[in-house]
């Protein structure tokens, strides 16, 4: 018996170094690739080029600033409807749990093409503003917000909270500022890390929206050049690992936060 | 998303626990909300509407309509053009591919740390870099595998100089159906080592031990336990990776340049410039999406739904 125990523990490794080597040869052979810039050195001449692009700087401000309006729009928007519903109304949980879906149901290509069908005329001519953009965005991170702020609201005692800062009287704006805010904190930070990751190097939606976005950006170089696109690629892959890693570190002991940011495509 | 997935299944499996006191509940609930409570939801509704329901509406009405706006079905008739009806089986067959390779890897190694006895640090760097990996696609995950697997890439100079295998003289392009489905894996892998962990997870020790002491062979074991047991679990893992994989447009587009006939990149071709010369079978096409994509989260839900009999 212990040795079918040591033969599945052998196993074990193979698989594990299976896994990570169709993980870290593409990463490996990114890195590698950023560095031949300058031909028969390494060098990091890939990476200096990316950097003095001045489009390189142009459409990445301008995914930071679309990040940063769909964080805004998307806190304020689903942060008090979870408060609410989980005070108040706490039977119409499925029904936005049922709306959490859509956005897997309606993959983004498809909701680019229902935004711009529905929007592009006079009365509601949005598509040439900025806030049709971000509104997409808004739909595509809205299951993920509203699964961190929900799972964090589970994790206190939202009621007693409330009825306590209310008996100490506390008014809806302090209760909220105050009192449950500042216990949402990992949750509030998760939401803003994993939107932050979704927009920053979001392609579908920027390029059919034809908005001078950084993913259309990094498109683009991927036409013309040869090693810049594979420091572009590292330089996300950081980004995307950085914003993960900030989250697991903030969600770890509590529950049902572990595997939050599994991403959907 | 996966999450949310997951998030669904323990309300159903709280919602069947609660049933039996349900009727006092809903009564006492009932007396105590007020419909007061229902305008603090307005916002939040009518953003839903604006840019989910009218979005997704709009499209469902032009499937059914004709260009001067009159009902007809004709659209769907025309979704069976060859080269419509091609572009679905390859997206199909691209999905299926994927969520099998994708699967198999993923399960294997989730396996490997859980079941399989791993250090625990091993565990935790697996899953975090899951994480990462299953939201590390589109732009830079094309890139990454030109570098890797391109005509110039890492691996297919490597095995040209040192092992002699010319990968693109013997028939393999990046920007055909099989580089695609290999750039696909890439985070197929991770998520599905994200949703199957608890699944494994919830296998008990003493099944194994129980059938060990009775003789059982690994083989066994597998065939009349461990797979009936997880077969929910497993199903319902691979469909939400097909269906991850049937969405996907960024990676495709930056990979192939939109020169590959799947249906997402049909769609975009079709919003950038009518490259089917009928709007109204653009949207006839993107119901067809939704339709699948909805089909696939129902089985998904339905088989999590009996696969939470066991993993408690």
């Amino acid at each position: 018996m212990s040795n079918g125990k040591t033969g599945r523990k052998a196993l074990s490794w193979v698989w594990l170094v299976l896994g990570l080597a169709y993980f870290f040869i593409p990463l490996i052979s990114t890195f590698l690739f950023s560095l031949k810039g300058k031909k028969g050195v390494l060098s990091f001449v890939a990476y200096q080029h990316v950097f003095a692009d001045p489009n390189f700087l142009k459409t990445f401000t301008f995914s930071l600033q679309m990040s940063i309006y769909t964080i805004l729009v998307g806190l304020i928007l689903i942060v008090p409807t979870a408060i609410w519903i989980n005070l108040k109304l706490p039977k119409v949980k499925p029904l936005i749990e049922l709306f959490s879906l859509m956005p897997f149901v309606i993959p983004p290509v498809v909701l680019a093409f229902g935004l711009i069908k529905s929007y592009a005329r006079p009365p509601l001519a949005l598509v040439s503003s900025p806030a049709l953009l971000v509104a997409g965005y808004v739909v595509i991170s809205f299951p993920y917000i509203y699964r961190s702020i929900d799972t964090g609201l589970t994790s206190i005692d939202l009621k007693v909270l409330t009825e306590a800062a209310q008996s100490l009287g506390a008014g809806w704006g302090s209760i909220l500022f105050r009192v449950i805010l500042p216990n949402l904190r990992t949750a509030l930070l998760s939401a803003i890390f994993l939107t932050f990751a979704t927009v920053i190097g979001e392609l579908t939606l920027a390029v059919l929206l034809a908005w001078p976005a950084f993913g259309p950006y990094m498109a683009h170089v991927g036409r013309d050049l040869a090693y810049e696109p594979a420091a572009l690629a590292i330089l996300s892959f950081m980004m995307t690992w950085g914003s993960i890693s900030i989250i697991q570190i903030l969600s770890r002991g509590i529950p049902g936060s572990r595997s939050n940011v599994g991403g959907l495509h | 998303m996966t999450d949310s997935l997951k998030k669904e299944r323990s309300n159903q499996k709280g919602a069947e626990q609660t049933t039996g006191a349900s009727g006092a509940l809903s009564l006492h609930s009932a007396a105590k909300s007020n419909w007061k409570d229902w305008l603090g939801l307005i916002p939040f509704f009518l953003f839903i509407f604006a840019f989910m329901v009218i979005p997704a509406g709009s499209l469902l009405v032009g499937a059914f309509q004709n260009r001067d706006g009159s009902f007809t079905l004709i659209n769907f008739s025309h979704l069976l053009k060859p080269n419509i009806i091609s572009s679905y089986l390859i997206t199909i067959r691209l999905s299926a591919t994927t969520a099998l390779l994708g699967g198999l890897i993923g399960f294997l190694l989730a396996y490997a740390i859980t079941i399989g006895g791993l250090p625990e640090g091993v565990r935790s760097f697996v899953s975090t870099f899951s994480g990462v990996a299953s939201n590390f696609a589109g732009v830079p995950l094309a890139f990454a595998f030109i570098s890797t697997l391109g005509r110039v890439g890492l691996v297919t100079v490597i095995l040209k100089t040192v092992f002699g295998i010319d990968l693109y003289e013997s028939g393999f392009n990046l920007y055909s159906f099989w580089g695609l489905a290999l750039t696909y894996i890439y985070f197929q892998i991770p998520l599905m080592v994200l949703i199957i962990q608890p699944a494994l997870d919830g296998m008990k020790k003493e099944w194994r031990e129980a059938s060990e002491n009775m003789g059982a062979s690994t083989f066994q074991y597998w065939f009349h336990i461990g797979i009936p047991v997880l077969l929910p679990s497993l199903l319902a893992a691979l469909i939400l990776l097909f269906g991850n994989a049937f969405g996907a447009y960024a990676t495709a587009f930056s990979l192939t340049g939109g020169l590959i006939n799947i249906v997402p990149i049909l769609i975009g071709a079709q919003i950038r410039g009518d490259v089917l010369h009928d709007p109204n079978l653009g949207y006839a096409m993107a119901l067809g999406m939704v339709l699948i994509m909805a089909i696939t989260i129902l089985a998904y839900s339905w088989l999590q739904k009996i696969s939470s009999r066991w993993v408690k």
